[in-house]
């Protein structure tokens, strides 16, 4: 588990990515529900890969993907997981433990 | 347990064959094609192993490729797992026979944030099972999803979505499931489904545990119900289907010697039916063993193989202890044409007992199979288990056309016939050896209760264990029934005697005859020898006087001729 100041230390390099399958509604608004989430609170400092797993179907394996869309924050450590169309902001916040002060409840719990 | 090819079904629902002995019999040739099939049971009852053997079968026999997807194992734990049971998953995978994916899920890493979808999963199943051309797949244990996501509304729908869409597939799924206290599943997954349902069960009883398999439904064909005991053991599972065998053999109509001449007589001069099932029940010390080996060594003198299943005493014991009637069993252990298999009954269950015996039929393939003596395996099982168990090796041995001898130890008191009732309805041939206790002496006495389709002595007979071997006495009926011991000895000792006085009379008879014929002789001769005299002496005088005419009529000439008186002829005429 790393550190905090790990954690702070990368703060800078917040790299996501969105797993989907095909255009579907549900990725769509994953995807715009993302982009507006990032934009608000990690304006600058975040890449975004979207990956299809209809043109990649073995890239669902590494990450465990079962749920469509799925949200996996590679960096900064710990991997996180955040499934659904990401329209619920609160709970993607506390996923992204982009939450201040509940971050560390969390991670206590 | 032989390997059946899949019979045609009239309903044509096609099947696709685990490969599994016993349970292809059981549904008739398989888990039905194109269709899910749910697997459950509780913890260790070998779901897994049941579908991980349907998968590397249809891989290595029937050329159908498969994909494992495992919510519970990793690939290489379940690699690991099963290759003590010969299954090589890394060579399969490598040959693109199966494919292994292990789904990871873990509820406290996942935040739920809106609607979603498990494409992801249909995806990867989707992807593994084109790479290889899956025809089958299994999902092991897909109840995991419960626990790993939070929304059951949204996994029931898209479970539902998932086994049509297998279904579409044409893929053969077998999907393994949890049981439920009240459901056949925890999760209710036999509402999704409904195609066929196997139920795997693992009880303890007596401190002694039988696993279980019922196929609770199977949609469009017949198959067995009941619960049929299966193993798992070096080489997977084996289920042992009670009847599937059922009561349709053929059945030969030569003949095989009993080992013992007389014995034999009794049998119509024949010996027992090839194929036929024989048991010879006594109490304890009546020579049930040596009746036995005399059954085996008269098949090992005929050049055929023997296997003898011994519960109580060792091989190198019941050699020495048949030496000693005579029964010289080492060169035929030599030869290999018997082969002594030695085991305590309580050293494992009743169904494993049966495989071990099955699968040692089918590597010595023998003609003969004795088994000493089946009483001992009540120790191991309940009465009705028992049977149960007898039921199937006496039907498996009568498929393969194999005589089966079993001897069963009665009880001394009364109802010394009464345990083998179990078992007697199996058996075409039930011979009791009894002890016969009177005028204070023990002695042996047999007798053939039954034995189906020939003719048959219906005499006590007693017998006695000697040297030579089990030999049976001459019959001697006293006033109260066959005599046995030292009455039969006095009696035959008074039979002698009376029939040596009966020869002396008749001697003597014969003798006074010819002395009466020689009297008659002597006075035939007699009377002859006085009849030749007087003959002879009339002889003699009628010669006398007839030379005595002669010369008186020679003097009459004479005279008249010194007379010179007329010629003869006018001499008359002077007269």
């Amino acid at each position: 588990m790393p550190t905090r100041n790990n954690k702070t230390a990368k703060e800078g390099l917040w790299e996501l990515r969105l797993y989907v399958a095909g255009q579907t509604p549900k990725s769509l608004a994953a995807f715009a529900n993302l982009k507006k989430i990032c934009e608000e609170h990690l304006s600058g400092k975040y890449t975004i890969e979207i990956i299809d797993l209809l043109t990649n179907p073995t890239l669902a394996k590494g990450d465990q993907i079962l749920a469509i869309p799925t949200l996996v924050r590679k960096l900064p450590e710990p991997v996180r997981k955040i499934i659904g169309d990401l329209s619920n902001t609160e709970r993607v916040l506390v996923g992204l433990d982009l939450r201040p002060g509940f971050a560390g409840a969390r991670r206590g719990a | 347990m032989a390997k059946q090819p899949a019979r045609p079904h009239p309903f044509h629902l096609q099947k696709c064959p685990t490969g599994i002995n016993g349970l292809d019999e059981l549904t008739q040739g398989g888990l039905p094609r194109g269709r899910p099939t749910l697997v459950t049971g509780s913890a260790g009852s070998g779901k897994t192993l049941l579908a991980l053997q349907f998968l590397v079968n249809g891989a290595t026999e029937y050329n159908e490729p498969g994909v494992f997807m495992a919510f519970e194992e990793t690939g290489d734990d379940l690699t690991t797992n099963v290759a003590s049971l010969g299954f090589d998953l890394d060579g399969l995978t490598k040959k693109k026979k199966l494919a292994i994916d292990y789904v990871y899920i873990e509820r406290s890493e996942i935040e739920e944030t809106g609607e979603y979808d498990l494409e992801g999963l249909f995806v990867r199943l989707g992807y593994a099972i084109d790479s290889i051309g899956a025809k089958r797949v299994v999902l092991d244990t897909i109840e995991v999803l419960f626990g790993g996501l939070p929304n059951e509304g949204v996994l029931r729908a898209e479970l539902r979505r998932l086994f049509r869409w297998l279904k579409d597939k044409g893929v053969t799924a077998l999907i393994t499931g949890e049981r439920g206290e009240t459901s056949l599943t925890r999760y209710g997954l036999e509402e999704y489904v409904a195609d066929c349902v196997i139920l795997l069960d693992h009880r303890i009883t007596d401190q002694t545990s039988t696993r279980r398999l019922r196929i609770v439904k199977y949609r469009g064909s017949s198959h067995g119900t009941n619960e049929y005991p299966f193993l798992i053991d070096e080489a997977g599972i084996s289920v042992l289907p009670v009847t599937s065998l059922g009561l349709n053999y053929d059945v030969p109509e030569k003949r095989i010697s009993t080992g013992i001449p007389r014995l034999d007589a009794m049998f119509g001069d024949k010996g027992f039916y090839k194929g036929s099932s024989i048991l010879v029940s006594g109490t304890a010390g009546t020579g049930k063993t040596t009746v036995a080996s005399h059954f085996a060594d008269a098949a090992c003198r005929k050049d055929k193989r023997c296997l003898y299943f011994a519960f109580e005493e060792s091989p190198q014991q019941i050699t020495r202890n048949m030496a000693s009637v005579g029964i010289d069993l080492k060169p035929w252990l030599q030869k290999k044409n018997l082969l002594v298999r030695s085991a305590r009954p309580t050293f494992y269950g009743l169904e494993r007992h049966l495989l071990e015996m099955t699968r040692l039929i089918r590597t010595f393939n023998p003609e003969v199979v004795v088994m000493d003596p089946i009483t001992n395996l009540i120790t191991v099982g309940l009465a009705a288990d028992v049977k149960s168990m007898l039921t199937r090796l006496v039907d498996h041995l009568k498929t393969r056309e194999i005589t089966a001898f079993f001897t069963s130890l009665s009880s001394p008191d009364g109802s010394a016939e009464q345990t083998d009732i179990v078992v007697s309805s199996l058996m075409d041939t039930w011979i009791v050896l009894k002890d016969i206790q009177a005028e204070g002496e023990r002695n042996h006495g047999l007798t053939i209760v039954k034995s189906r389709g020939m003719a048959h002595s219906n005499q006590l007979r007693e017998y006695r264990l000697t040297a030579n071997g089990f030999h049976l006495e001459d019959v001697y009926l006293g006033p109260q029934g066959v005599l046995t011991g030292a009455a039969r000895a006095a009696l035959e000792a008074e039979e002698v005697a009376a029939s040596l006085a009966r020869t002396q009379e008749m001697e003597r008879q014969k003798r006074q005859i010819e002395r009466k014929r020689s009297v008659v002789d002597a006075q035939i001769a007699a009377l002859r020898a006085d009849y030749e005299a007087e003959e002879e002496e009339l002889k003699k005088n009628i010669t006398e006087m007839e030379a005595r005419e002669r010369a008186a009529a020679l003097q009459r000439a004479r005279i008249s001729s010194l007379r010179k008186a007329d010629k003869e002829g006018d001499c008359a005429n002077k007269k």
